[in-house]
């Protein structure tokens, strides 16, 4: 019988380089979204649906859904980590974590895509 | 002096664990650990509040109609707060992430500049807030 420690499906450089690049994803979509929406036209409901329905907007927004998926799952399970210290429990917190970043991410593309 | 101090080691008055009131009270975080903890916090307030988040774009861009209610709905005091409190975490957690991807590169490790960009990153979050707080309403 071998006495492992359970921390987490995997751990180390990947994933501490996917949340940095995934930030610098975020990051760029944000200030490109805002530049948009600040200088554009007053955003009624035309302007809110006709920019949902280009191509670039949904793919870009896509990206990012996709980028704050990982991130989030990297940050949330440093958190659950560091301060949930039985194993049952944070496993199922993880899980938890996953499952709801999953629904989040189905739910992003429903939205994009109706 | 008296016998009973000769004999007894002098005792340090010292906390010999993280009480609530050595918590509060004893132990101040340095700056640069407030924008950490900050980091930290406002990271898992947006992932908790993104279903709110994506209820309010699913909505928006279904009608006309229900556009207006969302519309109205943000308008509303304890939402428009709400609202305000996730603009300054997105904020935060942007400014805060971009001081860290420097520290990444060994960029800006050294006391005094660590201190001086914890302070930028909070003023920069605060004023970011602000301006997007009065562009939205």
């Amino acid at each position: 019988m071998v006495n492992r420690v359970i921390t987490g499906a995997r751990y180390g450089l990947r994933d501490w380089l996917a949340q940095r690049i995934t930030a610098v994803i975020m990051a760029v979509y944000s200030v490109i979204i805002v530049s948009v929406l600040l200088t554009g036209k007053p955003i009624t409901y035309g302007v809110w649906r006709d920019l949902f329905a280009q191509g670039w907007m949904r793919v870009a927004t896509l990206l990012f859904a996709a980028s704050l998926a990982w991130h989030a799952w990297v940050g949330m399970r440093d958190i659950l980590m560091d301060y949930i210290k039985p194993d049952g429990l944070r496993l199922s917190l993880q899980v938890g974590t996953l499952l709801v970043i999953a629904a989040y991410l189905g739910w992003a593309i429903q939205i994009l895509w109706r | 002096m008296s016998e009973a101090a000769l004999k007894t080691p002098a005792r340090k008055t010292r906390p010999k664990y993280l009480s609530l009131q050595a918590l509060l009270f004893e132990i101040r975080l340095p700056l640069p650990g407030w924008v950490s903890i900050l980091h930290r916090v406002s990271g898992a307030l947006l992932f908790v509040a993104l279903v709110w988040l994506l209820w309010m774009l699913d909505r928006s861009l279904s009608s006309e109609a229900a556009f207006e209610r969302i519309k109205h709905y943000a308008g509303l005091l304890p939402v428009k707060l709400s609202l305000l409190v996730l603009v300054w975490a997105y904020c935060h957690h942007f400014c805060a992430g971009i001081r860290y991807l420097f520290l990444d590169l060994d960029k800006g490790v050294d006391k005094e500049t660590a201190r001086l960009t914890s302070w930028i990153v909070l003023g920069a979050s605060l004023t970011l807030t602000a301006l997007l707080g009065w562009k939205l309403w």
